[in-house]
């Protein structure tokens, strides 16, 4: 039978099992909304500004694995979800972006809403498509979600002209796709995971530094195998928390600009480094010259150009995180080799008299409401088993700092471009896929300005996400590096003229609470959480000009922290030690 | 570190699209492209791209990478690696009159050009070979006056048995 262009997209949506889509409608996509109204398999999900679309579509993804989905029309329907799609693609997260583009005679005509779709999302995609015949939609929808979501993940557009969705073709969803031009590598090199095993257990001083690569593959098991097997410190990016449980004795902390005093000191200190799905980001690293000076690095990386960009790596692997480690859990195994133990007591020795130095050690004498406080008593009032999503800045730091995650794909950042304005669609995307589970949206009051209208979308569809706004009437990490970098000279950093967001909260249909009382804050989160139905808008008033520590400034080293006034009265004395 | 000139082949889908998102990488992170060649082989669904770019040994070894991983690349060969044959296409259009007519015919015949065009006043001349060459050709033209020149980039084949084709050299393994 024949269907039109439109009809055949929804069908390929549902024949792929999407389940819901992001969108908004307009001109271009108006063959596509008609095909949507006449089904009920896939359900649509109708934000309130575009980019909302593309952060909700990440959030259901970095949650589920699935590739999310968004829907929208041409020109300005495109260029909204750029932010989305350029954020999803720092953090390899799968998604497809269908839009709209104007018939395929006015194209490049400067149309009513055209824009060069393809040419502006292409330095922020792993791919993107033009549909120029209705018989090549299918096919290269189903290539759209292959490409999203296999190798290193990433957002893939995909165009279609609005003849192409009223033209009428046989509809067929092809069961798989191959391409001569792509087929990414999966399996590890044997004999380059041999070496790595010797390598890994030759070492006195190890580390194991894990990023978003082990969640995207669902690799924690291996990865907790090959941690304990070892006995050897794991520590985790931003992007890759929960992967090893924050809990365990083994896990020393995130690593980087804010990670803590043990992770950055050990990372400094250590002889052979494993790195797994993780990419030597400058957040991460600090000054390259200084970076790790006695390692030798393992890096174990399912892109090629990862490995090798930033860092000198003595043993390559590209690979499948989840099938690398498997496959060096086995080798080390079978070589029958144990782990240096001696050298191994020493080291967490060193690591535990770091670890003494309490590195996020806070005032909890404070009459002011402490951010960290505040994330602490979540912790404990959700159990550790939310997801929490956040925004950028200060409070982001304080969330992975403090909520101490033990399992992947909970924590929900944008770890990679930093947009602000994420936390609140994300988390719509993962109550969509959570419903059950309790889902909270950890912001300031800077950022969450910056997609607030979806809190109208929250209303439509019943979306009880809870939000902890961390309220410092301030850019927090802005004024934070003004503070230390710009002599307190606190340029546009100021949030003056803030809304009243309880009241704000209510007008969309919600409900808010403000707390501005240190001795309210554990009470007012138990009242909260137990609203299972509710959006709940919760404003902590905090301390104005709470820092984040530990810090490395930009172009330090590892080993040269900002440490809290209180922890650096704890900080033991630079000893001589024999590294090289 | 020691900045070398690269010549990278690349075997790429012949789509539309394909020579923007390669344009693109190079901008985006800064490589720098000295010459660009492209044109469908003697599979109508592949181009055949030649780039001559310089840089660092690591600066090479992410363009390859990240040549390789844009979804139209089939295959990627620094062709620099290896024995290597290079053509460049110039013609240039030069003053010719009085005696200058013939020492320029003559200049064009030692550089093994050939005169393709003449009017009464000027010669356009093509000439073929490596860069060095057209640069040498370049510099004894100043006898005269050149007034216009249009140089093709680089084109470049691996010598010998290898090939650069769908089942030749080994397979990309990628992404």
């Amino acid at each position: 039978m024949e269907l039109t262009g439109a009809d055949i997209l929804v069908r390929c949506l549902r024949d792929e099992g999407v389940k819901y889509i992001f969108g908004y409608p307009g001109g271009a996509a108006l063959h596509i909304y008609d095909a949507l109204y006449k089904q009920d398999e896939v359900r649509h999900i109708l934000v309130r500004h575009e980019q909302g679309a593309s952060h909700a579509a990440d959030g259901y993804a970095r949650v589920t694995g699935e590739p999310g989905v968004v829907l929208v029309t041409s020109g300005p329907g495109v260029t909204n979800t750029i932010t989305g799609i350029a954020t999803a693609y720092m953090d390899s997260i799968p998604m497809v972006v269908i839009s709209g583009q104007v018939p395929s005679h006015l194209i490049g005509d400067d149309a009513f809403q055209e824009v060069d779709a393809l040419g502006v999302s292409r330095p922020c995609v792993k791919h993107n498509f033009l549909v120029r015949d209705v018989n090549d939609l299918a096919l290269t929808i189903k290539k759209a979600f292959y490409i999203a979501n296999s190798g290193k993940p990433g957002p893939v557009m995909v165009d279609i002209p609005k003849d192409v969705t009223a033209a009428v073709a046989e509809y067929h969803y092809p069961e798989t796709v191959s391409m001569r031009s792509y087929n990414p590598t999966l399996r590890g090199h044997s004999g380059q995971i041999k070496k790595a095993a010797k390598l890994l257990l030759s070492a006195k001083r190890p580390i194991i530094y894990t990023g978003g690569g082990v969640t995207t593959a669902g690799g924690e098991q291996e990865l907790r195998s090959l941690v304990r097997r070892l006995d050897y410190p794991c520590t985790n990016t931003l992007m890759g928390l929960g992967c090893f449980p924050a809990n365990d004795p083994l896990f020393i902390g995130m690593l980087g600009m804010h990670g803590t005093y043990e992770a950055n000191m050990a990372m400094h200190d250590c002889d052979v480094m494993l790195a797994v799905g993780a990419r030597f980001d400058d957040r991460i690293t600090g000054d390259l010259n200084k970076f790790a000076p006695y390692a030798k690095i393992i890096h174990i990386d399912i892109d090629p150009a990862s490995i090798g960009k930033n860092v000198r790596v003595e043993v390559p692997i590209v690979g499948d995180a989840k099938l690398v480690l498997a496959d060096l859990v086995a080798t080390i195994e079978k070589l029958e080799l144990e782990p240096n133990y001696d050298a191994l007591k020493a080291w967490w020795n060193q690591i535990n008299s770091w670890r003494s130095v309490d590195s996020l050690s806070y005032d909890r004498n404070s009459s002011k409401i402490k951010p960290q406080y505040v994330l602490e008593k979540l912790y404990e009032v959700t159990n550790g088993e939310a997801f929490v999503t956040s925004d950028v800045g200060q409070h982001q730091m304080w969330a992975a700092q403090f909520y101490r995650f033990d399992s992947p794909r909970r924590w929900v950042n944008s770890g990679g471009l930093g947009t602000m304005g994420f936390g609140l669609p994300a988390a719509m995307g993962v109550h969509l896929a959570y419903p059950d589970s309790d889902v909270v949206c950890v912001t300031g009051e800077a950022s969450i300005i910056m997609c607030i209208q979806e809190l109208s979308t929250c209303k439509q569809y019943d979306i009880p996400i809870k939000i902890i706004n961390l309220n410092n009437r301030y850019m927090g990490m802005v004024r934070q590096w003004q503070e230390f970098f710009y002599d307190r000279r606190y340029s546009h950093s100021y949030m003056d003229a803030l809304p009243d967001f309880v009241a704000l909260a209510k007008s969309f249909g919600h409900d808010g609470v403000l707390i501005e009382d240190p001795a309210d804050v554990e009470g007012a989160l138990r009242d909260t959480m137990k609203r299972k139905n509710d959006l709940v808008f919760m404003d902590f008033i905090t301390d104005q000009e709470e820092n984040v520590y530990p810090m490395i400034a930009a172009g330090s080293g590892h080993n040269e922290m900002h440490l809290s006034p209180k922890a650096e009265s704890d900080e033991p004395a630079p000893q001589e030690r024999e590294l090289a | 570190m020691e900045e070398n000139r690269h010549i990278i082949s690349v075997l790429l889908e012949n789509e539309s699209g394909a020579l923007s998102r390669v344009a693109g990488l190079f901008s985006a992170r800064g490589y720098n492209i000295e010459t660009l060649t492209v044109a469908p082989t003697d599979d109508p669904s592949l181009s055949r791209m030649t780039i001559v770019t310089t840089g660092s040994e690591s600066v090479v070894e992410q363009i390859t990478k990240q040549l390789n991983k844009l979804i139209e690349v089939v295959k990627v060969l620094n062709l620099a690696d290896r024995n290597h044959i290079e053509r460049e296409l110039m013609m240039v259009k030069v003053r010719a009159t009085g005696d200058l007519r013939d020492e320029v015919k003559r200049l064009a015949e030692i550089f093994r050009g050939r005169i393709i065009d003449v009017t009464e006043s000027i010669y356009i001349i093509e000439l073929t070979g490596e860069c060095s060459k057209l640069d040498a050709f370049i510099e004894t033209l100043k006898v005269t006056e050149i007034l216009e020149l249009v140089r093709s980039g680089v084109s470049g084949i691996a010598r010998g048995e290898s090939s650069m084709s769908l089942n030749g050299h080994k397979s990309k393994k990628n992404n």
